[in-house]
């Protein structure tokens, strides 16, 4: 079935003439570039791309898609990422002309249906977070960090206050405290306790007159809802700081639990994952942004407001960061993300996030006698396993079991993930998986155990490839074709 | 439509195992203080065809560029998009697969990625390029962001304020809380005057950044600019427009260090402005402080070719606070569209491409100031876009009105964005435009200029 000849590189597949001629002719009078543009700046001839002709294009890149795995064809329990079904019907309420060919410039009257759609996304954002104002600007959950950060800087800007500290806890993603460090912040590390939880004791010592804001994630990436979370922002609002919530877990707690309810000033969320905006192969995402009101003057600009004419754009926000990126987000994302919520409505998202936590939990039981789960016998809609008994018993690592996983055709969970867990494999069913599916990763995951190390070593045997080397690829990075490079 | 296969059945069996009675059990430890009270606000759940309906009748309320002709361009284009694309782009294989974390399932995610990079790397004649960023805005930020960590303790940026107005905020946003300074440079000839960047260069200047062709359409002095800022110690960021690379000179070619382009034109979706592509592109000399994702090959235990990530100590998910940058995702389904774009153009097609836009724009140009006699902002050499300028605001806003009755979105309004620009528009054409389009507005043009002039006369 490998087809091994069309997916050569492009780059292989390249023959002189060959490429179609997909534009139409010149149809106003021409004039010779040399006329109309300094010699100078005029290149001898066009880039040295590739010359390959459409049938050989759709072959490549057909087969090519065929050496993925994907939500659409295997089970694919990523921890951290949400990888749900993504609705077809999305797509396609997404891709009508009517939202796809919209120019960024064009007159807020010939818009009026988009941004009614982005207006009531971000209303139903607000309510889903229990805050007062969303921005949609952001281009992915590691740019909305980005950009509350930047809101609580501008924030302190105001008040005349110099506070440079951002607390994170240990379990984070390791966006949050590059964020802060963008942002200008320094990050500074909170434990976690035995428990999972964030170390009330630690955050105390660490509380003060330079804490800007405390970043958390809940349920945190252990898979356990923080249930000092009050208590947490309680402490952190009196040493003056802002509540930070990273919206990463969200697909466990809809309709359940509220951020802002929790005292959380702002969070993000990622609609690629919770709202099932496909994740395409690693983007587009988006990156929302709720806050409460005493930080929406600092959102930015432009805003999609709503006036006695219609639908508007404001950017007239003096104390505004500003803009995050170019135009107003990822539209295509968002349009899914609304389509969703509107599928779904209050009760379908609340069982959206029961389902998720039961599959995670019953998933949990299945395997917790095989691989150890440290934190706990119980989790929200993902948990951590160790593969340390199994490496010091048999000297299988999580990366050899999440390895063999691929084989019987699972694609692994996130593995040495989160770091405060040794040999972890992280793993989030999410709500879309049967109960079928779920038996069916325990009982493999069971046998794998059972399988001889050195298979499991060698490990994977099926799929295209073997492990690949990364050391070398990263000692000696060869990052782009080369016509010398010979295909090994 | 919550998508759930479980049925009362699973769910009863699931719970016995869990060891819990009911699903609501699974929540218990969530503290009542904290818990909501009551279903969220939300509106009520649509069928899938009552979805279809609404979002139809949504959509049915824009006008976009399927039904008005569009000579909007500033930063997002019209450019054809081959059906290839859009049929390689929803392949669900490449659409709903994640990060390829595990590079045995997902090597046709690898290798369309390290093809991306070598076309990129193609197209602007550098070293190396990421798997993308978010858009052309954000890529240019941390473009500035990299040039600056490469120059010790260098930290002024001159920019002109011929490069995208929105970029510059993007550049302004991203540098807030940081010791950057930015020194804006005025273009008032539709172009940087390389004099003026040569006094502003000091041994404190990181880099330069240059828009090729500009924010105007106007063809920028780029060899005098990187001459000048070379001979200072700084570095150039270009951010370049793809199409024009089928006609003008690399920038790599050139000795720009880093290029940052928005990869909208390269068969994306106007779709109000994103998803989009963030090209980022560099020498050699500064790859390890590349951010974002890198596709690299490497063999396999059979020594067979294959790609990886690689370089991630670069990266957030390893360095955290030291990372080069919080970027975790690579819009990587923009990346394929991209490539698929360039794979079926060829050299020859992207020339072609480049040659269309810049007869077309030149012949509007010519045809618009014949007939209407708007007048050239600038004199400058342009390739896709032009800058014309009416009498005042309000001729501006006319002519915009009676050209959207015909039918057409005339270009974009400057004073937005350049209080001394309130009377100008800048106008893009793509090899989309047909001359009978061209035309068409070229006399609609005329027409409202010609009834603005009698009203003002009037009014006077």
């Amino acid at each position: 079935m490998k087809n091994r000849q069309a997916t050569r590189l492009l780059f292989e597949l390249s023959k002189p003439g060959s490429a179609e001629d997909i534009l139409p002719d010149c149809d106003v009078p021409e004039e010779p570039a040399e006329s109309l543009l300094p010699g100078e700046l005029l290149a001898d001839q066009p880039p040295p791309l590739p010359e390959v002709s459409e049938p050989q294009v759709v072959r490549h890149y057909v087969n090519l898609s065929q050496w993925n795995m994907s939500v659409d064809t295997h089970f694919y329990p990523l921890g951290s990422c949400t990888m749900k079904y993504n609705p077809k019907r999305n797509d396609r309420a997404a891709n009508l002309p009517g939202f796809v060919n919209l120019h960024p410039y064009q007159p807020e009257a010939t818009l009026q249906g988009l941004l009614e759609c982005l207006y009531r996304l971000e209303q139903m954002l607000a309510e889903i977070a229990g805050m007062d104002a969303v921005t949609l600007q952001p281009a992915a959950g590691a740019q909305g960090e980005l950009t509350a950060l930047l809101i609580a800087a501008a924030y302190y800007r105001d008040r005349g206050e110099k506070r440079t500290q951002v607390l994170i806890p240990d379990a984070a993603h390791g966006t949050n405290p590059a964020s802060a460090a963008m942002a200008g912040f320094h990050a500074v590390e909170v434990r976690s306790d035995h428990r999972g939880m964030v170390d009330l004791e630690d955050l105390t010592a660490k509380l003060d007159s330079r804490t800007a804001v405390f970043m958390i994630t809940n349920p945190n990436t252990l898979g356990l809802f923080d249930v000092n979370i009050r208590r947490v922002a309680d402490l952190v609002h009196a040493a003056g700081g802002l509540v930070y919530l990273d919206g990463a877990n969200m697909n466990a707690v809809l309709g359940i639990v509220r951020p802002g309810d929790c005292g959380a000033d702002m969070m993000h969320f990622n609609p690629h994952k919770t709202f099932s905006g496909p994740h395409g192969g690693g983007g587009p995402g988006a990156g929302p942004v709720a806050v409460n009101q005493h930080l929406a003057d600092f959102l930015p600009v432009p805003r999609i407001i709503s006036a006695p004419g219609g639908f508007r754009l404001d950017s007239d926000r003096p104390k505004s960061i500003g803009r995050v990126r170019s135009f107003c987000g990822n539209i295509g994302v968002l349009l899914r993300a609304y389509a969703y919520l509107r599928t779904q409505g209050a009760e379908g998202l609340r069982q959206v996030s029961e389902r998720a936590v039961l599959n995670a939990n019953y998933l949990l039981q299945r395997v917790r006698h095989i691989i150890p789960v440290p934190h706990g016998v119980r989790c929200m809609h993902e948990f951590v396993a160790s593969a340390l008994k199994l490496k010091a018993s048999r000297n299988l690592s999580a990366m050899d079991l999440a390895k063999r996983l691929l084989d019987y055709g699972f694609h692994a969970p996130t593995v040495y993930f989160p770091l405060i867990v040794r040999e972890a494999l992280m793993v989030e069913p999410t709500e879309s998986e049967t109960k079928e599916t779920l038996d069916a990763f325990a009982e493999v995951l069971f046998r794998i155990t059972e399988e001889p190390e050195e298979l499991l070593h060698e490990a994977p045997h099926t799929t295209p490839i073997s492990r690949p080397d990364e050391v070398r690829a990263a000692r000696n990075p060869i990052l782009k074709w080369t016509p010398q490079a010979d295909s090994v | 439509m919550a998508y759930l296969p479980q049925s009362d059945d699973d769910i009863r069996q699931m719970l016995e195992v869990i060891g819990v009675s009911s699903v609501d059990g699974l929540f218990d430890h969530i503290p009542q203080e904290i818990r909501l009270r009551g279903p969220l606000k939300l509106p009520a759940a649509l069928s899938e065809a009552a979805l279809q309906q609404h979002m139809e009748a949504l959509a049915a309320c824009n006008s976009g560029t399927d039904r008005t002709i569009s000579f909007l361009g500033a930063g997002c284009y019209d450019h054809f998009i081959p059906a290839v694309v859009d049929f390689i782009a929803s392949r669900s294989e490449f659409y709903t697969s994640y990060t390829p974390y595990q590079p045995e399932v997902s090597q046709g995610n690898l290798q369309a990625l390290f093809e991306y990079q070598t076309l990129i790397t193609q197209l602007f004649g550098m070293d190396a390029a990421n798997a993308g960023m978010y858009d052309g805005a954000t890529a240019a930020a941390e473009a500035v962001l990299m040039a600056i960590a490469a120059q010790n303790g260098k930290r002024k940026v001159l920019v002109p304020e011929s490069l995208h107005p929105e970029y510059r905020q993007v550049l302004r946003t991203y540098t807030a809380n940081v010791d950057v300074s930015i020194t804006v440079l005025p273009t008032p000839g539709g172009r940087v005057d390389a004099a003026a960047i040569a006094k502003q260069l000091d041994s404190k200047t990181a880099c330069v950044v240059i828009q090729q062709p500009n924010f105007f359409g106007c063809v920028e002095p780029i060899h005098d600019v990187i001459q000048a800022a070379h001979a200072a110690g700084a570095l150039v960021v270009a951010v370049v427009d793809p199409i024009s690379m089928g006609l003008l000179k690399r920038p790599g070619d050139l000795g720009a260090d880093l290029v940052a382009a928005e990869g909208q034109p390269l068969g994306i979706p106007q779709q109000w402005g994103g998803p989009f592509l963030g090209i980022l592109a560099c020498r050699e000399q500064v790859l390890r402080r590349m951010p974002g994702r890198l596709a690299g090959q490497t063999t396999d235990r059979q020594g067979r070719r294959c790609w990886v990530l690689t370089l991630q100590t670069r990266e957030q998910h390893i360095r955290r606070e030291k990372a080069t940058s919080n970027i975790c995702t690579n819009q990587h389904l923009m990346a394929i569209r991209a490539a698929v774009y360039l794979a079926l153009l060829g050299p020859h097609g992207l020339r072609k491409a480049a040659i269309l836009c810049l007869n077309k724009a030149h012949y509007a140009a010519r045809v618009f100031t014949r007939d209407s006699g708007l007048l050239p902002a600038f004199e400058g050499p342009f390739f896709k876009e032009f800058v014309l300028k009416a009498e005042s605001p309000a001729e501006v806003a006319r002519i915009q009105e009676r050209a959207f009755e015909a039918g057409f979105f005339a270009g974009v309004p400057l004073g937005t964005w350049y209080p001394d620009l309130q009377d100008a528009i800048l106008f893009a054409v793509t090899e989309r435009r047909t001359r009978e389009e061209i035309d068409a507005l070229s006399q609609c043009l005329a027409c409202a200029r010609r009834s603005s002039t009698a009203a003002e006369r009037l009014v006077r």
